[in-house]
């Protein structure tokens, strides 16, 4: 290596200064660290728990654990996308709450209005969310404040100021899209495995894919190279807002009403388990699969505490917020090493 | 909004937009009192005065603390669970005394500022990331700590929340003194001159030897101590103290006035006149369709408006 | 082979091409011409108009008035993507890719391979993205994330990307401020090959060696006009720098290129400072340094070589693997930016904008900023002594500003210089660190900040002078200790300190003849390990 003849080609810069060869394993490790953390916390929580309580690891508490997981699973997809571009969408909550009072308003004129309805109405507001980030460049983070106030302003205009539940009725085949199941297992997981399937295959293998790594990872550098940013940013806000107001329509089905308290604090368990599953937080780098992890991570915990009994569901919430930050220290010292190394 | 008039002037646009930035909010104040003196009976009166003013109270007091944490260039999310761990804190150390409760419950403010500060200057977490952890967590401890309302008899409590001197409500002065000292603060201290510095430009303000980490967690503890302080008010004026309740929403109501206010999210300026304002702003727009008896989604879709349209004026003018 | 003199046409061509903002007029009637397959130098002062030149060219800006043919016809791009998608491609000093995405990534963005199914192939992408880079020298795993190269071959992925883009242009603006030699020496070689292949280059550089190794034509700008268009190797060094400063050459001899007196004599004092055996991991090898009081010491060396960091590491603003710092005698031990500033010790950092300025602070707020400890007492600020504070400096530095509240920012470069000098004087200290005072700072201010460096010195204090201006730091330095890679590898004392002996000591240290640095490194190099 010392000696090659200095023909310019074979000379390799691969290795600049910058950049020792020793980093690579660590860097490796981190990757790893990154990418399956979750997954062997989750995989060694599971276990804990099957050897702890005898009604954990059961057919039905499983198949009810993952049902509930599907609603938070699916708004946790879209927020994956926003987050991976850097954004950050906070109004999922409240779109997910209106969603399911929409949807159990619209099922009585049948099963089709009972989706569309809500999905258009999520849409229009994702919609909005994408023109004032991608067009105006307000930051994310206030604009989706700002709309989770309207949607939730919206679902009480709709709910007669929060007083009316609107039941879904019964015998409708809205309902058995929730209710229903397959071989023991609920529809809404099917649904939920399909659409993260989609949606891994989308931010992979697709261009589309691409540009939301782009955008989050260099944002200036994505748009010289032609990446439409705009367009990008514009996309994943409708797609989160669109899987918000679908699993909220979804959850009305499963509940048979329109319950308008739900959706509260929805947003910060759906950032709680993006991040858990490994997406950075300042964007560029994530995995729809981690989301996933992250999803049962928390419902796994959320149903521990629910089987000790004697604490409060509140302590979720605490569970979620020390593992964020965890989360985001090991990040931000991770990258740091890196970017020294 | 109160400006219809000048855009059909048409002026310079930039021109109009830092105009609107400046003193748009207090415009927008002004265009809102004279709404209501012409529509509202019985606006123009001590008591509606007085209404508002204690309403207004715990927005304002939050929102100084964050118009000198986003002085910083940063954010604070975590003021709403503040003020509900604070409530929690009260009702949980009430049985040593009303001095001790305020006491712990501003401890626990400013522990939290504590995390925050320490998150974000040492371990380099970005600001919203830091304190939205703390926002999740906080509020979950709160409920932990005090699982659901709960009501107290303590007469020096309430008589804080309820209390007047002069005809004045104690909590109105309270956040008078609050509004001063920080005005104090920012304008005439080291600290104050150092938080714009760090806010204008952190790399250069470290290389002047100025001491950075100790002036962001100094600035993420005031702020955590302000919402306490909110939150004790807020709980002594209910004569409740509600964890689940208390704070919701804080953070965007605190943020929007600031912003109203003319301070850029960008950091390295701090606007304290603008944000009462702001706060005021935010207050007498809520109270003025309450009082027209119009339902509380209009608030809140009219606040989602207001504010986009706030931080639109307010956002430092773009690459063009 | 494509000579200077090749009867081509222009693939590029301007004509009468200007360029108002507020105030000044950037581009004054351009005309520069580009043919197929040259290498053309695009030279000038900061100021000169080279950047806005090339931010017209690639869509940055759009011009007043002139035009811009491309390949025959009319070019009006709107955006640097407009630009690039026509075949006008620009390598920025900062590498503009995204760092977290994969080397094979990166380069196919926006055009990946698709299979059958329309969904991306990533066999055929990281093969076909291994075999481009072999010819730019990159042999890496492209499935590692960019950001794991060394900064050369990162540049070599946007420059195989541009060159597979199908760019026709490719503009390199101080492509080797951050390569190590023996990447340059790379990046040669592949400026050759695109020459080979019809590409034409534009190469922005300030490295005069680099300009006459690797280009044939040199386009000279000053104050927006062009000064000079034509052969480079038919232009000696020493006018193509009167040129670039609009001085004759004659006088340029005469003068000297700066204002410093070069009449100081070294004291015998004590050293004020000494920094002995300083180490920073991977940046700064032993570094150790003596400064008198009233004594000028320059700090060369090649970017990279450790400059910065050595300034950066005795002002406390890098932490320390080993070494001790004293001033007039008393050791610092606290490590950190205030304990240096209250040892004697100011830091003017090297990037003004990034480092130095507030700019939305007023002229005032910056310059009192350091000195605030001392300006207060119990943590309130006095006004009064502030205000005496920031007149005596906007005095005695001859700061134009509207008043001490304008904003920082609104001022021209070279006054945002002198509040930053001002920031460190105010502090009274014994050691002045300068890092690049002169940068980006108009003609007539920087013979201000230079004479000013040279009364501060004799006023006696020690001055530490780093700066890419080879004659700054040989005329303004009655000594100049060399660096590479983080060490010292030479020192040039009184007399001996000339560009000739500077130049053979920096080449000295880069290879063993002197010449352009070789390749080859040996084995066990400091910090690589």
């Amino acid at each position: 290596m010392a000696r090659t003849p200095v023909t310019a080609a074979a000379v390799d810069v691969s290795r600049g200064g910058a950049a020792p060869a020793g980093a690579s394993g660590a860097e490796r490790i981190s990757a790893l660290a990154q990418r399956h953390g979750a997954l062997v916390v989750l995989v060694a929580v599971v276990l804990v728990t099957s050897l702890s309580f005898d009604t954990f690891f059961t057919g039905y508490n499983l198949n009810r654990l993952a049902v509930n997981a599907a609603f938070l699973a699916i708004v946790a997809l879209g927020m994956t996308f926003v987050i991976i571009t850097g954004g950050i969408d906070l109004s999922v909550g409240s779109v997910f709450a209106l969603g399911g009072v929409l949807a159990a308003w619209a099922s009585q004129y049948g099963t089709l209005p009972a989706l569309l309805v809500p999905v258009a109405a999520a849409g229009a507001i994702g919609l909005a969310n994408g023109l004032l980030v991608a067009r105006t460049r307000l930051a994310p983070f206030i604009v989706t404040l700002a709309s989770m106030l309207g949607a939730r302003g919206l679902m009480l205009a709709v709910s007669g100021e929060g007083n009316e539940t609107y039941l879904v009725p019964q015998g409708s085949a809205f309902l058995e899209l929730a209710q229903g199941g397959l071989f023991g297992i609920g529809y809404p997981v099917y649904l939920t495995l399909a659409l993260f399937g989609l949606g891994g295959l989308l931010l992979r293998r697709t261009g589309f894919g691409q540009s939301v790594y782009a955008v989050g990872g260099n944002e200036d550098a994505a748009a010289l190279m032609g990446v439409r940013v705009a367009r990008t940013k514009l996309t994943v806000y409708l797609m989160s807002g669109l899987l918000a107001g679908f699993a909220g329509a979804l959850n009305a089905a499963y509940l048979g009403s329109g319950v308008t308290i739900l959706g509260f604090a929805m947003e910060l368990d759906a950032i709680a388990a993006v991040v858990i599953g490994g997406t950075l937080l300042t964007g560029g780098l994530g995995y729809v699969s981690g989301s996933l992890v992250g999803v049962l991570l928390l419902k796994v915990i959320q149903n521990v505490i629910n089987l000790i009994g004697s604490l409060s569901s509140s302590y979720q919430q605490v569970v979620s917020g020390l593992f964020l930050i965890a989360v985001v220290v090991a990040q931000t010292y991770l990258s740091r090493r890196r970017r020294i190394g | 909004m109160a400006d219809l008039a000048l855009a059909r002037v048409r002026p310079d646009r930039t021109v109009l937009l830092r105009w609107l930035r400046d003193y748009g909010v207090y415009a927008g104040v002004a265009a809102l009192v004279l709404v209501n003196l012409a529509l509202t009976p019985n606006f123009a009166s001590l008591d509606t005065l007085r209404v508002q003013a204690v309403q207004v109270t715990p927005i304002l007091i939050v929102a100084l603390g964050m118009a000198v944490v986003i002085g910083t260039g940063g954010i604070d999310l975590s003021v709403g669970a503040v003020m509900a761990v604070a409530a929690s804190m009260i009702s949980l150390y009430l049985g040593y005394g009303p001095v001790a409760a305020v006491l712990a419950a501003l401890l626990a403010g400013a522990v939290s500022g504590l995390v925050a500060g320490s998150l974000v200057a040492f371990v380099g977490v970005q600001p919203i990331v830091a304190t939205l952890a703390l926002m999740i967590g906080g509020r979950g401890l709160a409920e932990v700590m005090l699982p659901q309302l709960d009501t107290f008899r303590n007469p020096e409590l309430r008589a804080l929340g309820s209390g007047m001197f002069l005809g004045v409500p104690y909590v109105v002065l309270i956040a008078v003194a609050l509004t001063l000292v920080v005005v104090f603060v920012v304008r005439r201290t080291t600290f104050g001159r150092q938080v714009l510095a760090i806010g204008g430009n952190p790399a250069a303000s470290a290389l002047a030897g100025l001491p950075v980490r100790r002036v962001l967690i100094g600035v993420y503890v005031l702020a955590g101590v302000l919402a306490a302080v909110a939150g004790v008010l807020a709980t002594a004026r209910l004569g409740a103290s509600d964890p689940t309740r208390l704070g919701e929403l804080m953070e965007l109501n605190a943020i929007t006035a600031v912003v109203i206010g003319g301070t850029a999210l960008t950091g390295g300026r701090v606007r304290i006149a603008g944000t009462v304002a702001g706060a005021v702003l935010m207050q007498l727009l809520t109270a003025t369709l309450i009082m027209h008896n119009l339902p509380q989604s209009w608030t809140q879709i009219a606040s989602a408006v207001v504010i986009v349209l706030a931080v639109w004026v307010a956002r430092e003018r773009g690459r063009n | 082979m494509t000579g200077p003199d090749a009867p081509l046409a222009p693939i590029l061509e301007t004509a009468g091409l200007t360029k108002r903002f507020p105030g000044v007029l950037a581009l004054d009637e351009v005309a520069f011409s580009l043919r197929p397959g040259e290498a053309h130098a695009l030279v000038g002062e900061n100021g000169a108009g080279k950047s806005t030149l090339i931010k017209v060219l690639t869509g940055v800006y759009r011009p007043d008035a002139g035009s811009l043919l491309f390949q025959g016809a009319p070019l009006r791009p709107a955006t640097p993507l407009d630009a690039q998608r026509a075949g006008i491609s620009t390598i920025y000093q900062e590498v503009n890719l995204v760092p977290l995405m994969s080397v094979a990534r990166n380069l196919y963005l926006g055009r990946e391979p698709k299979n059958r199914l329309g969904l991306i192939d990533f066999g055929r992408m990281h093969a076909e993205a291994e075999r481009t880079l072999r010819e730019y020298g990159v042999s890496v795993d492209v499935r590692a994330p960019l950001r794991t190269l060394g900064l050369g071959a990162q540049q070599m992925v946007a420059l195989a990307r541009a060159v597979d883009v199908d760019a026709r242009v490719v503009i390199m603006d101080e492509p080797t401020s951050s390569l190590e030699p023996r990447e340059v020496e790379t990046l040669f070689g592949v400026i050759g090959r695109l020459r080979e292949r019809g590409i034409a280059i534009v190469y922005v550089s300030h490295r005069l060696d680099e300009l006459y190794r690797v280009c044939d034509r040199v386009t000279v700008l000053r104050d927006g006009r062009v000064v000079h268009t034509g052969a480079l190797a038919e232009l000696p060094r020493l006018r193509l720098v009167a040129l670039m400063l609009g001085r004759e050459v004659e006088q340029v001899r005469r003068e000297g290129l700066t204002r410093f007196s070069g009449e100081r004599t070294a004291s015998a004092d004590e050293p004020v400072l000494v920094a002995e055996d300083l180490r920073v991991r991977h940046l700064v090898d032993g570094v150790t340094l003596r400064i008198r009081p009233g004594e000028i010491v320059g700090l060369g060396g090649l970017l990279g070589a450790g400059r910065t960091e050595t300034a950066k590491a005795i002002a406390g603003a890098l932490p320390l693997d080993g070494g001790r710092v004293s001033v007039a005698g008393v050791p610092l031990r606290r490590r950190s930016t205030a304990a240096a500033i209250r040892g004697g010790i100011s830091l003017l950092p090297e990037d003004r904008k990034a480092e130095g300025i507030v700019p939305g602070l007023s002229v005032r707020d910056n310059i009192a900023l350091a000195a605030l400890p001392r300006l207060s007492r119990f943590g309130l600020v006095s006004e009064r002594r502030v205000d005496r504070v920031v007149a005596t400096f906007m005095e005695r530095l001859r700061i134009k500003a509207a008043g001490p509240h304008q904003p920082v920012g609104e001022l021209s470069g070279g006054n945002q210089q002198k509040v930053l000098l001002a920031r460190w004087l105010a502090l009274h200290p014994k050691v002045l660190l300068l890092d690049e005072p002169t940068r980006g700072v108009d003609v007539g201010a920087k013979a201000e900040v230079q004479r000013l460096i040279d009364e501060l010195a004799a006023d006696g204090l020690g001055v530490l002078l780093i700066s890419s201006d080879l004659e700054e730091l040989i005329e303004g330095s009655e000594r100049v200790v060399v660096l590479k890679d983080g060490a010292v590898v030479g020192e040039l004392v009184g007399e001996d300190v000339t560009e000739d002996a500077l130049l053979a000591a920096i080449a000295d240290a880069a290879g063993p003849d002197g010449t352009a640095p070789v390749p080859a490194a040996p084995g066990g190099e400091a910090g690589s390990g």
